[in-house]
């Protein structure tokens, strides 16, 4: 039997002795008293051999040879094999929530130096150890605006992501939450209609940075005028983008969160992803999930636990900060181990490819006749072009052709059918970005 | 141990990148610019495997240890799945492809993974559908409540605002209700650990929503009266809520979907073999009856009549988005690997052996350490360390004296209903000779605990750190290096 270790003769030795003769009488025993369930559509048990034929086979009916340019906040980056050899080992990933921390130290030292590097890359004090995803990680964030200001009016900007902003309405829908949306201008976010939405009965605003058309916009201002309304400024971020850029603490923003694929994390078709979040520290008490702290012994040697745990579901039950229970701690362990090789230097060095690499891309595209730039905002490694027709059809021509060539924001933007976002990375080479300017140029 | 900030010097660097092959981008505005470069580590790659491995040596882990933690469900991971989740053709897929035109011709190979997944589970289940988005167990709860909000929604149920949960149950219960909208009301359980059922007719009426059960519960028992409890439910107009976290008791052997429940979770990290990876990420697929399957999240697996597969994002009365994409793939994948090892004969072994190792852990140490209750268990066993406690050694103590000796403690404190609890899940993966081992070990500290209690306040002894400052850490956080 597949993982059982215990032989028939071990399973009618143990039968024995709990004083049972058949399984029949253990079920029994144990108040289980009804007609076994026909399982027959069932398929039967495979080999390791068989079952790595099977998926194998499935994995390569998926288009991974299309040279990608489609991002809308998930992007193909690079990982050093180091990560996933470090996430492999089996002290990580058969662990479980280090709940008895003097048998854990591993992952609790880990969560303290992911927080500690989330910490330094958002420019925030505190982060906790990891959220799902990026979506609900700006969920909880907004009811986190909602518990410290016991307001219940969220303005949203439409340049957030629109998956995220479809979340947030989803969750919101039985909360008596207020979510007020202020569409985007071009590839901006629209900063005056936001504000002007912002009232004394609002708790939060959230924005996105970069924006989710590219485009990187300075806060700063905006934040101050929120908190001059006593609401709760909430960014969402590409955290490798902040490599380089001016940091959410920077601009005073109170809560901070983000999806964190882009450090290290396969897109492995939409998860598991890493939903962080960076808090002011007068929110510390008021922030969801785990958090670990550094401690000492008895001794008086350093340690980790998990702390502040009076926030938690299983503390208090229906009135804790977040139902979240299990996170995604082995996904901030890639997060870390990605930022720890990759390193301070390397990770300003990856962000400036991106730049340059985009910057090229749309350089080359916005060259071809009836290519058309949106925007002139400072852009991180997306940027939106207008093209002379459906962009949805012709990123399907451009499949046959060999490329993603980017996400038509049509799907999620009724008013900008023949816009498409274009992301690159520094994965793509000048020639990939050439050749597929050129078939672009060949389809219009 | 030093923290990775405190290693290596500046300049050092730990990876390659690509030459650049196009000219340098024009600056980023200086007021766009962050003042000083993150404060990241400076090493070598060397020095970071080194950090990292040695980090890795100071945690138990299921490969190395027993690990009977109760309700966690910690059976072996196969290390082929991981081997399958790093394919190039599943980890390299960008999520948003299906929604290019045509998309779901590039990603075939997924959305079978996806939808021959949720099928085998809905089978297991009982039930009409499952979704395979919840990205964690409780988030799968989550999910449940807000399907049973949006059919109370619908059906023009206003009132119906009351969400029963037996006492017995997880935190995550009354959370996740709680974060679905609902006002919670407890359910008190009986002296047999079973719900109370008069408690639980008291309590139902035209406010009330649903139940949520734990089935089998906390205590590691089956309710006999779980269909009954069903049927008060529902005659009261109330949906049926299981929480499947203990799945793994019943897996092949009793569908809950039969039993008269509406919807359930499973964690795909406890009953489906998938790692728990250091709390998460977990998965928490939702499994749902006719009644409930309009409301399901978007987008749904479809399977069309030429055996191709699509992704149906238009359903009028589904409660939306809750996750961004289809779920936590890689985990759902893994799951998938362990779905057709097993195969229709291998379910049934699952639960038997589960089942077969607590009840041999129960009748072996139920002599020296308190168990309430007059039957078998299923999957787990709650003993007491009650008269080991009045000695002045506590269920906390007698964890730490278990990992001197090589194995993780089970649950402690926990189920909140029995003092001082030890929740042992041995799980149907360990062998017969572990059991032994463990219950050997359990004896000594019972023997341990009755002559010399005061040896236990160091335990433990052999760990890289001794017990832990918490309430230092609690009232003092240092949260960044």
């Amino acid at each position: 039997m597949p993982y059982i270790a215990n032989t028939d003769a071990d399973r009618r030795e143990m039968l024995r002795a709990v004083g049972c003769d058949s399984f029949e009488q253990l079920w029994t025993g144990a108040g289980v008293d009804l007609p076994y369930p026909m399982l027959e559509n069932l398929p039967r048990g495979l080999s390791e051999f068989e079952v790595t034929r099977r998926l194998e086979q499935l994995a390569s009916r998926n288009h991974t040879h299309l040279v990608n340019f489609v991002g809308l906040g998930y992007y193909d980056h690079l990982i050093p094999a180091a990560v996933g050899e470090i996430t492999r080992r089996s002290e990580f990933y058969t662990a479980y929530t280090p709940y008895q921390p003097e048998a854990s130290q591993g992952t609790l030292q880990a969560i303290y130096e992911y927080q500690s590097a989330m910490s330094r890359l958002t420019g925030m004090p505190v982060a906790n150890a990891s959220l799902y995803d990026g979506g609900t990680a700006l969920f909880e964030a907004m009811m986190m605006a909602v518990r410290i200001t016991r307001k219940r009016r969220a303005v949203i900007s439409g340049a957030v992501s629109p998956i995220f902003r479809k979340m947030i309405q989803c969750y919101s829908r039985n909360l008596d939450i207020e979510l007020v949306e202020v569409p985007a201008d071009g590839v901006t976010s629209a900063t005056e209609r936001l504000l002007a939405a912002v009232d004394e009965r609002t708790a939060c605003v959230l924005v996105q940075y970069p924006n989710v058309f590219g485009t990187i916009e300075d806060w700063t201002s905006l934040v101050a005028e929120v908190h001059a309304r006593k609401a709760l400024a909430i960014c969402s971020v590409y955290p490798l983008a902040l490599a380089v850029l001016k940091t959410p603490g920077e601009m005073d923003f109170d809560i901070v969160t983000g999806e964190g694929q882009s450090l290290g994390i396969p897109l492995s078709f939409g998860g598991p992803y890493l939903g962080i979040m960076a808090v002011k520290q007068e929110h510390m008490r008021r922030m969801p999930g785990r958090i670990c702290g550094r401690t000492v012994d008895r001794e008086g040697r350093e340690g980790f636990v998990l702390t502040l745990q009076a926030r938690e579901q299983h503390i208090r039950r229906e009135h804790a900060m977040s139902n979240i229970c299990s996170n995604e701690s082995l996904c901030a362990l890639s997060a870390l181990v990605y930022l720890t090789c990759v390193g301070r230097q390397g990770l300003i060095d990856v962000a400036e490819l991106c730049l340059a690499k985009a910057a090229f891309a749309r350089q080359e595209l916005v060259r071809i006749d009836g290519v058309e730039p949106v925007g002139v905002g400072p852009f991180f490694n997306e940027f939106v072009i207008r093209l002379p027709g459906d962009a949805s059809e012709i990123a399907g021509h451009m499949i046959d052709k060999g490329f993603a060539v980017g996400f038509p924001l049509g799907r999620y933007y009724p008013d900008r059918k023949d816009q498409l976002l274009v992301a690159v990375t520094e994965k793509r080479t000048r020639e990939e970005i050439k050749a597929m300017a050129n078939a672009l140029e060949a389809v219009l | 141990m030093k923290s990775i900030f405190e290693q290596g010097r500046a300049g050092r660097r730990g990876s390659t990148l690509p030459q650049p092959d196009v000219p340098p981008a024009a600056a980023i505005p200086a007021a766009l610019r962050r003042r000083t470069p993150p404060a990241l580590p400076e090493v070598s790659e060397l020095e970071a495997m080194r950090h990292f491995t040695r980090l890795g040596q100071r945690n138990m882990g299921v490969a190395a240890n027993f690990y009977p933690l109760g309700s966690c469900t910690m059976k072996y991971n196969p290390p082929f799945h991981e081997r399958l989740a790093a394919l190039p053709g599943f980890a390299g897929l960008h999520p948003l492809l299906p929604q290019l035109r045509h998309g779901a011709a590039l990603t075939q190979g997924a959305l079978a993974v996806i939808y021959e997944a949720e099928t085998i589970i809905s089978e297991l289940l009982g039930f009409e559908r499952t979704t395979m988005q919840p990205l964690a167990g409780a988030h799968g709860e989550l999910c449940g409540c807000m399907l049973i909000a949006a059919y109370h929604r619908d059906h023009g149920n206003t009132e119906r605002k009351v969400m029963l949960i037996p006492d017995a149950a997880h935190g995550t219960n009354p959370a996740s209700a709680a974060v679905a909208g609902f006002v919670i009301r407890e359910v008190a359980s009986d002296a047999d650990g079973n719900v109370d059922l008069a408690d639980l007719e008291a309590k139902l009426g035209p406010d009330t929503a649903g139940l949520m059960l734990t089935c089998p519960n906390t205590l590691g028992l089956f309710d006999p009266n779980v269909r009954e409890i069903c049927a008060l439910v529902h005659a009261a107009g109330g949906l049926c809520y299981c929480d499947g976290a203990n799945f793994n008791a019943i897996i092949g052997r009793v569908r809950p979907g039969d039993l008269g429940f509406d919807v359930m979770h499973v964690n795909l990290h406890k009953t489906f073999a998938t790692p728990h990876g250091g709390g998460g990420p977990g998965s928490g697929p939702v499994g749902v009856n006719a009644k409930l399957v309009p409301y399901l999240p978007v987008s749904i697996v479809q399977k069309r009549a030429d055996g191709t597969y699509a992704l149906e994002y238009e359903c009028e009365r589904s409660i939306g988005y809750i996750a961004p994409f289809y779920g936590n793939f890689g985990v759902i994948l893994r799951a998938y690997a362990y779905l057709l090892t097993l195969g229709r004969e291998g379910f049934i072994r699952v639960s038997e052996n589960a089942v077969l190792n607590a009840n041999y852990i129960r009748v072996r140490l139920a002599p020296y350490y308190e168990w309430k209750f007059n039957r078998f268990c299923m999957h787990e066993c709650v003993f007491s360390a009650a008269k080991q406690a009045r000695n002045g050694v506590r269920a906390l103590d007698i964890a730490k004296a278990l990992i001197d000796r090589g194995i993780h403690p089970p649950t402690i404190y926990f189920p909140l209903i029995v003092p001082e609890a030890l929740m042992i899940e041995p799980t149907e993966t360990e062998s017969r000779e572990t059991l032994d081992e463990f219950i050997q070990a359990m004896i000594e500290i019972a023997a341990l605990a009755d002559k010399d209690p005061a040896a236990f306040h160091d335990f433990p002894l052999t760990t890289p750190v001794s017990r832990l400052d918490e309430t230092r850490a609690a009232r003092h956080p240092d949260l960044t290096a």
